[in-house]
């Protein structure tokens, strides 16, 4: 295989498992508070439009991934008040939030369908880019650079700075975090929040830098991967930037070989429908040994808190 | 200020009221949209709520649109009692349609009332061994249902685009991606002239009876509700978890690849990539609107009904994207899952 493929599908992968990153680590921050959010999907949709429309508007990028940004977080924010204020459901309210988001976004996004966006120039890093094959890992987006950044981040608060370890308490025992004095409720939804921050920008890339153009429902399914992921990496953050990148391999490969114009008889939804069936083969790899997720899911993940007045 | 303060025992009165208020909700959010979006809310309220049910044909419409929707809601209803998260009904609804499809084409030339007999096991079983998937992984492996069945729709979308590009495509169709148009004997009797409302209603209704009775008057039912409210207690009493599991996700399963079926065999009469308009989703909601009772999901069913007929209406006359309907879906699930707090809490002025 020559180097240039090589390149090409290496860039490719980085890039397709970018907003896979993103969105999952903010799913990651919140489901260690305790607070799992099924509607990444739908505040991924929200982030995508949001992110498109105000680059379309305004031309500049940077807004619109702000936009996205605020477009997320106002979805967790939705979700945050029904399940952590009123105590619903989390999964029923997640799904819920999925629905809403994929139509809201549908609904808003119908006069942009036509649209396009200029494609925004990846970042070049002088000297390393210049390195044969690998140098594709320093001439990226923008916001590939952040999803490096992100799982460094993330990785030391939560495991090395105070507030990472009060949060992770108010995963795995809320009620003792709360009579020590912790406001479980208000880091939830703090938590919550970022969350959403991260889906939107995960949503905005997808609309802004990746296709970039918008169409309902473009964000098919990622949102759902991003949380099967955060199990696949036993909520590790490093381990989602290891499993985003296998996802956004699978991804590249199907596009690969449809593009490829090999001879193939294989259809070419068979090869679409591969990062949905490796979603579920890594998922029953991670789950087999049921201990594995036991042991490292937040114990409190999914389940309501009220402080006892 | 406003506070939450524990009921001594859960309101009844509440649990019936939740969902009232949160339509009230729903159409107050919709008011809002249809402010926003610089149209007349009386208007918009008339085009959306009124239009689509003023004659005869539209009633028929609403309760045709509605039947798919009591199917699969009744299955998914069986299983979420049982805390069984079958979220994937929409991938186990194409593959019932794709399955009844099937036969439809294969003995296109039968005029046999077989065929129809055949249809609705075809249907059932596709959906059945499309709900099986995450049945198996969840007993076997402990895989998570929500995720699989959720993954398995996408697959389920992308098995019908192969379908009806390729093996089902109609050979005198000008290479539109769509199957044949069923014969006849592939085609759900009629029930009133002059509308499109079909057999599959009446077997809805039945469906909803059944599951009924299923619930609330037999053993299995009730050990599947004890192992949704109380799981230990469930598991002293010995009920086997994964029965309840795999009993969970193949009713979800066989109901909505029976409604998939009612839809390509009555309204569509034909396989194609759009055989789904997201029932499968609705019905979620629909399931959780009425409590998961059967007689709850009658009305929240017609309901939901009314939500999509409204959106073609709003798409036609007011030039707005038909997806207002999944607007409104989704706010009505967000609206009521808040407002069940105040089934277990009350609100209180002043300070604890």
């Amino acid at each position: 295989m020559d180097s240039g493929l090589l390149t090409s599908i290496l860039f490719a992968t980085i890039v397709a498992g970018t907003p896979l990153i993103i969105v999952a680590l903010g799913q990651l921050v919140a489901e260690k508070s305790g607070v799992l959010n099924l509607g990444a999907e739908g505040m991924m949709a929200m982030g995508a439009i949001a992110g498109f429309a105000i680059t379309h508007h305004t031309g500049n990028i940077w807004l619109g991934v702000l936009a996205g940004m605020f477009a997320g977080m106002l979805m967790s924010f939705l979700f945050a008040v029904v399940v952590l204020t009123l105590m619903g459901n989390q999964v029923a309210t997640g799904l819920a939030l999925s629905i809403f988001g994929v139509g809201l976004s549908a609904f808003i996004g119908k006069p942009y369908e036509s649209e396009i966006l200029q494609t925004v120039a990846p970042w070049r890093i002088p000297l390393l880019a210049d390195i044969p094959v690998l140098g594709a890992l320093f001439n990226q987006q923008s916001l590939v650079y952040f999803s490096w950044a992100l799982v460094a981040g993330i990785s030391w608060f939560l495991y090395k700075s105070r507030q990472g370890l009060v949060l992770r308490a108010v995963g795995e025992s809320p009620s003792s975090a709360h009579s020590i004095g912790y406001h479980v409720i208000r880091i939830r939804y703090m938590a919550t929040l970022f969350g959403g921050a991260m889906a939107g920008i995960g949503g905005a890339f997808l609309s802004v830098f990746y296709t970039p153009l918008w169409v309902e429902g473009m964000v098919s399914g990622r949102g759902w991967i991003a949380i099967a992921l955060v199990v696949f990496a036993t909520w590790r953050p490093f381990r989602v930037l290891v499993g985003a990148y296998l996802f956004g391999g699978v991804m590249v490969a199907q596009l690969f070989v449809q593009g490829s114009g090999l001879d193939i008889s294989i259809p070419s939804q068979f090869l679409s429908a591969l990062p949905y069936l490796a979603t579920i083969i890594v998922l029953v790899i991670i789950s087999r040994d049921q201990n594995t997720v036991r042991l490292n899911a937040p114990v409190s993940l999914g389940q309501p808190f009220r402080p006892d007045a | 200020m406003l506070r939450l303060e524990a009921r001594a025992e859960s309101s009844k009165l509440m649990s019936y009221a939740s969902p009232l208020i949160a339509i009230v909700l729903m159409l107050f959010g919709g008011l809002l949209l249809f402010t926003f979006l610089g149209k007349d809310p009386i208007e918009g309220f008339k085009i959306f709520f009124i239009n689509p049910v003023s004659d005869t044909y539209g009633v028929a419409e609403l309760f045709l649109k509605a039947t798919p929707l009591m199917l699969v809601a009744i299955g998914l209803a069986i299983g979420f009692r049982a805390n069984v998260w079958n979220i994937g009904a929409e991938g186990q609804y194409i593959m019932g349609g794709a399955a009844a499809s099937a036969v439809a084409v294969y003995f296109y030339e039968s005029d046999s009332v077989f065929v129809l007999v055949a249809m609705v096991i075809a249907g059932g079983i596709g959906g059945m061994l499309w709900a099986s998937v995450p049945a198996f992984l969840k007993t076997r492996f402990n895989t998570n249902e929500i995720l699989v069945s959720l993954m398995l729709v996408y697959v389920a979308q992308l098995m019908v685009s192969w379908l009806v590009h390729g093996p089902m495509m109609d050979p005198d169709g000008f290479n539109f991606p769509q199957s044949r148009m069923f014969e006849e004997s592939a085609l759900l009797p009629m029930l009133v002239e002059g509308t499109r409302l079909n057999a599959a209603f009446l077997f809805a209704m039945s469906a909803l009876l059944v599951g009924y009775v299923f619930m609330n008057r037999s053993f299995l039912g009730f050990q599947m509700q004890v192992a949704g409210n109380a799981k230990d207690a469930a598991r002293y009493a010995g009920f086997s978890a994964k029965r309840m599991i795999w009993i969970g996700l193949l009713s979800g399963g066989c109901m909505a690849g029976f409604a998939g079926m009612s839809e390509v065999s009555g309204p569509m009469g034909q396989l194609t990539e759009h055989v789904s308009n997201n029932y499968g989703f609705a019905a979620i909601i629909v399931a959780f609107v009425a409590r998961l009772n059967p007689i709850g999901i009658f009305f929240a069913s017609l309901l939901m009904a009314l939500l999509y007929l409204g959106g073609e209406q709003a798409q036609q006359y007011m030039n707005l994207p038909s997806s207002i309907s999944n607007v409104f879906q989704g706010m009505l699930l967000m609206f009521l899952l808040g407002s069940d707090v105040f089934i277990n809490y009350r609100l209180k002025w002043g300070r604890d």
